[in-house]
């Protein structure tokens, strides 16, 4: 009794993973993996999330006076300038 | 069902292999659904697991002794609640769990990425069915489970009684949600080398994996320490054991990688060691694994020797082995993209830390494989103890924290000399008060432990003033109240906020750790119940002794308990009432009709009064001979009658009680450890707490301006 409870659990458990792997497998339509240009927007992105983690930073240093106020704006319109580059780069793309 | 079990396990090995296989092909050839189906054969390894670690839990919960693993490691005299651990407690059980856990985050980690990342997660999840196939292949070929006995015997041998601890029922899982998480980056790192994607975005997709990683596997670490004081008898937290330093090593370079990596993401330096440290931290990770299960090193924790070394040491291999290969190649990919501007900067000082983070896993890693080295080079096998590891990492962990005080009040890029002199003056100053209150005390003599206190203070302070200077800005930006700032202050950048506590957390265990290994005092002694002894100015009079049989109140399975009351004063006044024992557990029938009950492994229970000034910890040895005396004499008797003779014994015990060996120990600001631990993890679950989505964030700034328009024209 026991072993035939098993058999049908492993019957079972085994339906379910093959019908869980193959389920990609069986759509009407392939896809492609991602684009060139896809990855670059991915990368820019996380570059322009970067660059502005940056100027925030850089901004709550400012405040909490680990920058002198030459120093920020200076370090402040480098990164901008960074970022702005960045925004160019995401709209030249198609 | 054993069998239901195996047959999991075989199936859990051919869908790690088809995974690899579909993972990769859809990586390469650029197809989706080969590598959606790969991804998903990473799911279906979890389900099969499952099923499989809940036929064996099953069995353990029931006393299933035609399970090899459960006759060896549990009993019916095994409290339910440790049943339930002791599946963990085996080689396979714990293996099984290591592959489960591995299963259970690996899927976690490729459902929460599936829409990143496409690139480099095909690469990623053939990785982490690899690690899944190498323990999977151990289960099924070298240590199974569900191994069946060709006749269950009536009764198994029971759980160590050493693991019958509450920490024990999640220490190792937490270990090993530690060490299986660390492998997601790793996976990652090698995808994309792999897929030639260097920049910052597998690590921003990754580092809160990482994050976790090392926080469950700290409170494995600070559990396990929590295990030693109360559990061991030894009396103290940190042995410098090989297994205690497996666990460390992956620790310390995985908290250099969280560190390092902020400077990738913001300036797009040092990937070549980042790479390293997370290849380097998955290496680690399964080095401890090997130490705990092979057994090539000497170890209260490990589990014994066993056959599984060779396969360990060929995967490692190949783990290095392959890491190395792959920066080597990508070597032009992983240039910097930016130069350090100045040794007074937080990048530099991020650098420091993380120099002196590695160079505390180097220290450590030489310290526990010494052994193999001296014996490879001499041919004798040698240790290194406690005042070896000591000489090195004391000084490393003071630089440490003095690098974790300048890290948050330095300004990224260049900081000037005027700055400088601005934010450190607060600190500095309460670095110089903390040593000016504590030299009268006499802890000028131990000047790294001052300097300890010192370094704690500054830490402390320069957080405090980046608290309140940060609340100020707010107050003076949006109008709030104090406590409303700073609030805010840390929902904003919880990943800041919940690292500067984890550094107060920390400076706070160190402080613990610096006072209670240094100023303890420790006295062994034998006495009998009227007499006392002096321990650092408190007064231990052994008041009487106490017996218990078949009374069993912390539900480990103890058959009997030999003990003492101990009155603890100082100058006369009452501190507290200690009650340290010696529980005893069942043996082996072959020890006579009275011997079998007790003849068992024993433990310590510890007699502890704990204080945030002061730890009073003792540790008792009833008279082993006596005691033996005392079995052979009842063994002889009326076997029929064993259990009266065993409560005789006890009562023996009481009245006339032979002379019992003490440890006392008196430890200063022990709990400090504790209460650093607890707000290391309390700075790790602000660090973890999700913040919004930034793009769901952006959609709903542009939902709301149209909100606002549009009632604007109504």
């Amino acid at each position: 009794m026991e072993d035939a409870l098993a058999a049908l659990l492993i019957f079972v458990v085994l339906a379910v993973a093959v019908a869980l792997v193959t389920q990609p497998l069986r759509r009407d339509r392939v896809e492609r993996l991602a684009t060139r240009e896809q990855l670059r927007r991915e990368e820019l992105e996380a570059a322009k999330e970067a660059k502005y983690r940056e100027i925030r930073d850089a901004e709550m240093d400012y405040r909490t006076g680990k920058l002198s106020e030459g120093d920020f704006r200076a370090l402040d319109r480098q990164l901008r300038g960074e970022a702005v580059e960045i925004l160019r780069e995401l709209d030249r793309l198609p | 069902m054993p069998i239901l079990g195996r047959a999991c396990l075989i199936l859990a090995l051919v869908a790690c292999a088809y995974g690899i296989g579909a993972a990769l092909y859809g990586a390469r050839a650029g197809r989706r659904e080969w590598a959606d189906s790969g991804r998903r054969a990473v799911y279906a390894v979890a389900l099969l697991l499952t099923v499989a670690f809940a036929v064996l839990e099953l069995a353990f919960l029931r006393s299933d002794f035609s399970f090899a693993t459960v006759a060896t490691h549990s009993s019916t005299t095994t409290p339910g609640f440790y049943k339930g651990a002791a599946v963990w407690s085996s080689q396979e059980g714990s293996l099984l769990l290591w592959a489960w856990l591995l299963a259970l985050w690996s899927s976690l980690v490729l459902f929460l990425t599936r829409h990143r990342m496409r690139d480099v997660a095909p690469y990623a999840a053939a990785v982490l069915l690899g690690f899944g196939a190498f323990f999977i292949g151990l289960l099924v070929f070298a240590a199974s489970p569900f191994h069946v006995l060709a006749q269950a015997p009536a009764e198994g041998n029971g759980l160590n009684p050493l693991l019958r601890h509450p920490s024990m029922m999640i220490h190792p899982p937490m270990l090993y949600s530690g060490y299986t998480l660390f492998t997601v980056p790793f996976a990652f790192a090698v995808g994309a080398l792999l897929a030639r994607r260097v920049d910052a975005e597998w690590i921003r997709s990754t580092r809160r994996f990482a994050l976790a990683a090392w926080f469950l596997l700290g409170i494995g670490i600070l559990l396990g320490a929590r295990w030693s004081y109360s559990e061991l008898g030894w009396g103290g937290y940190w042995a410098w054991d090989p297994v205690e330093n497996a666990s460390l090593m992956p620790w310390l370079t995985g908290t250099a990688f969280l560190h390092s990596v902020m400077i990738q993401e913001k300036r797009g330096m040092l990937k070549v060691w980042n790479v390293s440290l997370v290849l380097a931290t998955g290496v680690l990770a399964i080095l401890g694994t090997f130490l705990v299960r092979s057994g090539i090193l000497d170890s209260i924790h490990a589990f014994g020797a066993s056959t599984l070394g060779k396969p360990f040491v060929a995967f490692i291999a190949l783990l290095a082995l392959g890491s190395v290969v792959l920066v080597v190649s990508r070597r032009e990919l992983l240039r910097s993209e930016a130069r350090l501007d100045s040794f007074l900067s937080r990048e530099a000082m991020f650098l420091g830390n993380n120099l002196v983070l590695v160079g505390l896993c180097f220290v450590v890693f030489w310290g526990t494989f010494f052994p193999l080295i001296s014996e490879a080079l001499t041919g004798e096998k040698a240790s290194v103890g406690p005042p070896w590891f000591d000489r090195y990492t004391v000084p490393l962990a003071l630089m440490l924290v003095l690098l974790s005080g300048i890290g948050p009040v330095i300004a990224w890029r260049r900081a000037t000399p005027a700055n400088a002199r601005r934010n450190f003056l607060v600190p500095v100053a309460c670095a110089l008060v903390c040593t000016a209150v504590l030299l009268p005390f006499g802890v000028a003599t131990k000047p790294l432990s001052l300097a300890m206190f010192a370094l704690a203070a500054f830490v402390l302070g320069t957080v405090g003033q980046e608290l309140v200077r940060g609340v100020r800005a707010r107050r003076a930006m949006a109008s709030e109240s104090a406590p409303v700032a700073a609030v805010q202050l840390v929902r904003r950048n919880r990943r800041r906020w919940g690292g500067y506590t984890i550094h107060v957390g920390m400076a706070v265990l160190f402080v613990g750790v610096a006072a209670s290994s240094t100023f303890q005092h420790v006295r062994d002694a034998a006495l009998v119940p009227g007499q006392t002894q002096r321990v650092d100015g408190y007064d231990v009079h052994y008041v009487r002794s106490f017996a218990r049989v078949a009374d069993d109140p912390d539900k480990t399975g103890a058959i009997m308990t030999l003990g003492a009351v101990l009155d603890v004063s100082k100058d006369g006044r009452h501190v507290g009432t200690l009650q340290p024992a010696r529980n005893y557990y069942p043996g082996s029938p072959e020890d006579g009709p009275v011997g079998q009950f007790v003849s068992g492994d024993a433990t310590s229970e510890i007699g502890l009064r704990a204080g945030l000034r002061k730890d009073f910890w003792v540790a008792m040895q009833p008279d082993n001979v006596w005691l033996q005396r005392a079995i052979a004499k009842a063994n002889r008797r009326d076997p029929a009658k064993a259990p009266l003779w065993l409560a005789g014994i006890a009562i023996g015990y009481i009245k006339q009680p032979p002379p019992a060996s003490f440890r006392i120990i008196a430890s200063p600001l022990v709990t400090w450890i504790w209460l650093g631990g607890f707000i290391v993890i309390g700075g790790g679950l602000i660090a973890l707490w999700p913040a919004p989505d930034p793009a769901r964030r952006r959609v709903t700034a542009t939902l709301r301006a149209r909100v606002a328009q549009e009632l604007g024209r109504a």
